[in-house]
């Protein structure tokens, strides 16, 4: 059984976390386009008011107005959706973010198929290929709260550009306070040789549950936390594919443009492996409760499993 | 903090000359760029960093500065001509604009030398821009003014709307917005004010319509342009002749004292301002000037060719 400290939505730390940075000394001020009761930027905004500046459902001008403030020396912080940020914003968090670096740190709420209830428009399963499309930026999707809070104050005392993934529904804490996020570092959370299963978001929880799964028909999965996609750790992704041949990933996003598409890539130029791609494929979302759309769309610990033995009978003799 | 220098007229006339030449010289060499609208903004950047601003060319980014951020990112040359007569880099660096390597590249990129504010090309993205440093130097108690050369393509764009509606509304008194209004843009005519027989409108068209020569009429009619920005809560002034010094010098500065909220200046303009051929002519929007026309152009602005 995989061990969890109870339930918190990621989107839950936001605040907090940039009203403790503040006040540890930080320069921080957030951009906000009329969602920051959902991504808890409202929290920030309660205590700091004057650092705190909505700008009504316009995520373009969230973006250029971020950048503006961190031209200026601020860590400029911004949250929406991530259906609206990127969705809205691409060429301005290409022209006024990743091309001139500016200090601007996009937190999107909302992502993946688990949103739910609102449907396939407000499903993001496309924002992390955007992201990902632009160098400067460093992409995370942290597992659990813990980690996210972590990884805000990284991005915090980090210069330069930052997206963070975060998701709606209240989902397993797997991380104590023991727990440390590195910049691109792919921790490994359960030994294995056998196969690697390489997750990331709310996905890592079940990547674990599936080493479970697999254990018991004897299979040793080993189970690495993707949360920073970029920089992406190519040393644990080299490591897993000389040490266990066999390679799924997982992620509550479309296969193209992702975590599948950048592990796939890398081993590709360099050691090629057999890899199978746990997450979005054809279609878009739907409505319906979180739990049961991770399952009508075969992103479950099951699943995983499948992938793994799967591809673990495409390993060369 | 070096303060606005004091310039005679005919001593900015005389600069904003030679700025032409740098324009046509530099678009020429590399026979790329957007001549046309560069040209239509001479006066109004020279203006702001000959009489306006408050900046250091020695000390390009200290933290007091007034900013000027160009929207109109196509027209860089004007930027690049005017911080060179400036002394933030020798003019002889104007000759490598676009070349590979260069730091004058096509469009700005920030910090491309120090002193350029933003990184541009892309219409519709200087307005938010320079609302965050103007938020920022109000947070900072920092007493600077950001300056922001708009385009009617800029005009055309969501962005500068949801930009102006959000400055109004956090009444930043330290952000002034100039509208380059030459009403000739990409494919051709923003409006039907600056084609012959724009007059004769065809009723039976809504829109934008072909013309016989290629170029497209009425692309966006912008007008009433003013009372649009001041029904978003702005302060505003209409130049009938942005290329008069000193009429843009007493309107800034009075957009620039004016300390209520944002203040806008439309300045009307003559795309492709001081070569003939280029006046009022779509097709020198992004198009540069053949090494004979270069030579006529040279000649009517009083240079040896």
């Amino acid at each position: 059984m995989v061990q969890t400290l109870g339930e918190k939505a990621t989107r839950e730390v936001f605040g907090p976390t940039l009203v403790r940075l503040q006040q540890a000394g930080l320069d921080i001020v957030c951009v906000d386009a009329d969602l920051g009761y959902s991504t808890s930027a409202v929290k920030f905004g309660e205590v700091f008011p004057e650092r705190f500046f909505p700008v009504g459902v316009a995520e373009q001008n969230m973006i250029g107005v971020a950048a503006g403030l961190a031209a200026c020396g601020k860590v400029a912080f911004c949250s929406s959706f991530a259906v609206f940020a990127p969705g809205h914003c691409f060429d301005q968090l290409r022209m006024a973010v990743a091309q001139p670096k500016t200090n601007v740190k996009l937190f999107a709420s909302h992502a993946g198929i688990v949103t739910g209830e609102d449907g396939a428009s407000a499903e993001a399963l496309e924002d992390l290929a955007l992201m990902l499309s632009m160098p400067p930026f460093r992409v995370l999707f942290p597992a659990d709260a813990v980690e996210c809070e972590q990884a805000i104050e990284v991005a915090a005392r980090t210069d330069g550009p930052f997206y963070i993934r975060a998701l709606r529904p209240k989902t397993p804490i797997i991380f104590d306070d023991k727990y440390k996020f590195e910049l691109g570092k792919w921790p490994v959370l359960h030994e294995g040789n056998d196969v690697t299963l390489i997750a990331c978001g709310e996905l890592v929880v079940s990547a674990l549950e599936a080493a479970d799964l697999l254990a018991k028909d004897g299979v040793q999965a080993r189970v690495l936390n993707a949360s920073s996609l970029r920089p992406m750790d190519h040393d644990a992704l080299m490591a897993a594919a000389n040490e266990t041949g066999a390679i799924v990933t997982a992620e509550d996003h479309f296969i193209f443009g992702g975590l599948g598409t950048i592990v796939s890539q890398a081993l590709a130029m360099e050691r090629p492996t057999p890899v199978e791609c746990v997450g979005m494929k054809e279609r878009y979302g739907t409505s319906g409760t979180w739990k049961e759309l991770l399952k009508y769309f075969e992103m479950t610990p099951e699943a995983i499993a499948q992938a793994a033995r799967n591809v673990i009978t495409r390993k060369s003799a | 903090m070096a303060q606005p220098q004091t310039v005679s007229i005919d001593e900015l006339k005389e600069i904003a000359r030679r700025v032409r030449r740098h324009i046509l010289e530099m678009t020429s060499q590399v026979n790329s760029g957007h001549p046309g609208g560069t040209l239509s903004s001479v006066e109004i950047v020279t203006a702001l960093y000959f009489a306006i601003m408050r900046h250091d060319p020695k000390n390009p980014t200290m933290p007091e500065r007034d900013r000027f951020v160009m929207s109109k990112g196509h027209a860089t040359p004007v930027l690049y001509g005017v911080v060179a007569e400036a002394g933030y880099f020798p003019v002889e660096e104007l000759m490598t604009f676009r070349r590979l390597e260069s730091r004058l590249q096509g469009h700005t990129v920030m910090g491309k030398p120090a002193g350029i504010e933003m990184t541009a090309g892309a219409l519709g993205m200087g307005l938010s821009f320079s609302l965050g440093q103007a938020l920022a130097g109000r947070l900072d108690g920092l007493p600077y003014n950001v300056f922001c050369l708009l385009s009617d393509g800029d005009s055309q764009e969501g962005q500068t709307w949801e930009a102006i509606m959000s400055a109004a509304h956090h009444k930043v008194g330290n952000l002034v917005a100039i509208v380059d209004r030459n009403h000739i843009q990409n494919d051709g005519y923003s409006d039907f004010q600056r084609f012959p027989g724009g007059g004769d409108r065809p009723d039976h068209i809504p829109g934008g319509w072909v013309l016989p020569d290629g170029h497209t009429a009425n692309i966006m009619n912008l007008e009433p342009l003013e009372d649009k920005w001041k029904a978003f809560g702005w302060k505003t002034w209409h130049l009938d002749d942005g290329h008069d010094f000193r009429k843009l010098i007493d309107v800034l500065n009075e957009a620039k004292a004016y300390s209520d909220g944002p203040a806008v200046v439309i300045c009307e303009t003559i795309k492709g301002k001081g070569v003939s051929f280029m006046e009022n002519n779509p097709d020198y929007h992004g198009k540069a000037a053949s090494p004979e026309q270069l030579k006529q152009a040279l000649q009517e602005l009083g240079f040896e060719a």
